[in-house]
């Protein structure tokens, strides 16, 4: 099992544990994790489930494909560690993650 | 319809030859009988071609998923103006706005109003909306008949949009009469019959944004999208049909949109009285609702995209230059992706998956505005009124593309 904690933009945390294989969309909405909508069900089509990942699990991710830096080029508040998390697979080396949601989903 | 007429209808529409169904016919929308025939495509034909219909030869996709594919795929479904846009109807005058373009400069001109949508301004944009909400509500007379369409859906959005340009507030009625100068179908019998005079009709209302934006050039920068506008880096290269364009497209997105979903709702839970039961034992449902009648109205019906290179969808081969013709109001009904498309249900799970907003890049910019103004408009009506009732068959648009009313006639029960 993997640890992950999720911490809205007001600073709530929500601690849960996942499968490896699950993505930290699914496990979000899995858990009724509040701030991440995920309007596309995971399709990487609408940027509705962005979230910022703490370094260093960050560097450890493989870079995001074409389809998801298109969708996070006009998500609000993007920055450097932006990802969409409906793409981000999880792994045992994802152990004790840490996610964060922006203000908002557009 | 009752289920009678359900059936007949049904029958009539089996016993078209395909390659006659032609779905672009307005008249099909305004007598509402469009559904049948989407119903007939997604079970048989789901990627269908109609040579020579009433809007040219192009391809219908009909289906959730094939939708959602060529809508992520620009690359290969070009929403340029110069090979037609992103309606069905090839516009000879067509103005350049993000909508229709392509990458990079979409990206460019997108990124100047967006922000006007971000998390912060609609926080602000809150409290705005729903004291206007309340003040409309307040106003409306009780038992009697009155149009729902022009008191209520049309009031809210306009005083929305007049705010969002920062536009002289006596003249807001301004917005939603160029509105519908700028998207009505030349044949649906009003004054605007042609392109030329679509275009003669528009100009009080370029000029009209041509005098505010030189006041607000000469002002310091401002919240309003106009001024985001005027001193945006992108709008130093943007050519003035493409100023007016855009103009243009933000009218029309902040407008029928929100209006129509917001008379739509109302007649959805008049048809469905069970869920109308529901939401008054649960206001908590609302949020929920939002997503649902948005899903439901489909406020519009379609956004065309023209192939630039041969693409296979739904195992039929697609040719470069085609037109094709994401339905949206179709793909809403598809059982293969949504349970009981067909029912309409405030408390549906995964409600927010729905194609009203689109997919990919050129997705609905204003989504959680015109969700934020639904939720708060129900919020209040609740609050106030334990039943609104229709009391007469809604008008409804002739368009193939903004599916709406013209009018609703509805009474207030407190």
């Amino acid at each position: 099992m993997i640890k992950i904690k999720y911490v809205e933009a007001n600073g709530t945390e929500h601690r849960v544990q996942a499968e490896a294989g699950a993505s930290v969309m699914e496990v979000a909405v899995a858990n009724n994790i509040p701030g991440i909508d995920a309007d596309c069900g995971g399709l990487c089509a609408c940027g509705t489930c962005h979230v910022y990942i703490d370094p260093p699990w960050f560097e450890t991710m493989p870079s995001p494909k074409h389809d998801e830096l298109e969708m996070l080029n006009f998500a609000a508040g993007a920055e450097q560690t932006s990802r969409l998390s409906c793409q981000i697979r999880l792994g045992e080396g994802h152990d004790g993650i840490v996610v964060r949601m922006p203000a908002g989903q557009h | 319809m009752n289920i009678g007429t359900q059936l007949n209808l049904r029958a009539t529409v089996a016993e078209i030859p395909l390659d006659e169904i032609d779905v672009s016919d307005p008249a099909l929308f305004q007598n509402d009988t469009i559904g049948a025939y989407f119903e007939r495509l997604r079970r048989e034909e789901p990627v269908h071609f109609r040579k020579d219909g009433k809007y040219g030869s192009f391809w219908s996709i009909t289906r959730f998923n094939d939708i959602v594919e060529v809508d992520k795929n620009h690359a290969a479904f070009s929403s340029d103006a110069k090979y037609g846009g992103i309606t069905i109807w090839d516009r000879g005058m067509y103005r350049q706005n993000f909508l229709n373009m392509d990458p990079p400069r979409h990206d460019d001109y997108r990124k100047v109003v967006s922000p006007i949508v971000a998390p912060e301004n609609l926080a602000k944009l809150e409290g705005f909306i729903r004291s206007r909400a309340i003040e409309i509500l307040e106003s409306l007379p009780l038992n009697q008949t009155f149009d729902w369409v022009e008191h209520v859906s049309r009031n809210l959005t306009t005083q929305m949009l007049a705010t969002l340009f920062d536009f002289p507030y006596e003249e807001r009625h301004l917005l939603p009469y160029w509105s519908d100068i700028a998207i009505v179908d030349v044949n649906a019998g009003t004054s605007v019959t042609s392109e030329q005079e679509r275009e003669r009709q528009l100009q009080p209302c370029y000029d009209y944004f041509a005098r505010l934006w030189n006041e607000r050039v000469s002002k310091g920068t401002g919240n309003d999208l106009v001024s985001m506008l005027a001193h945006s880096e992108a709008a130093r290269t943007m050519t003035q049909d493409e100023l007016r364009g855009t103009i243009i497209l933000l009218i029309i997105g902040g407008n029928d949109t929100t209006r129509n979903s917001i008379t739509g709702g109302l007649l959805a839970l008049n048809q469905n009285p069970g869920e109308y039961q529901k939401l008054r034992e649960n206001p908590g449902l609302i949020p929920n609702m939002v997503s649902e009648i948005i899903r439901w109205q489909t406020p519009l019906s379609h956004m065309r995209r023209t192939a630039v290179m041969d693409t296979v969808i739904g195992g039929k081969q697609i040719r470069a230059g085609e037109k094709v013709v994401m339905w949206y109001l179709s793909g809403n009904r598809d059982n293969g992706v949504i349970q009981d498309a067909d029912q309409f249900r405030i408390d549906r799970k995964n409600a927010r998956h729905h194609l009203s907003f689109g997919f990919g890049i050129h997705r609905c910019v204003g989504n959680r505005l015109a969700e934020l103004q639904l939720r708060i408009l129900w919020e209040e009506i609740m609050r106030r009124y334990s039943f609104i009732e229709v009391m007469g068959q809604p008008v409804r648009t002739y368009s193939n593309f903004v599916h709406g009313f013209e009018s609703l006639p509805v009474r207030i029960h407190k």
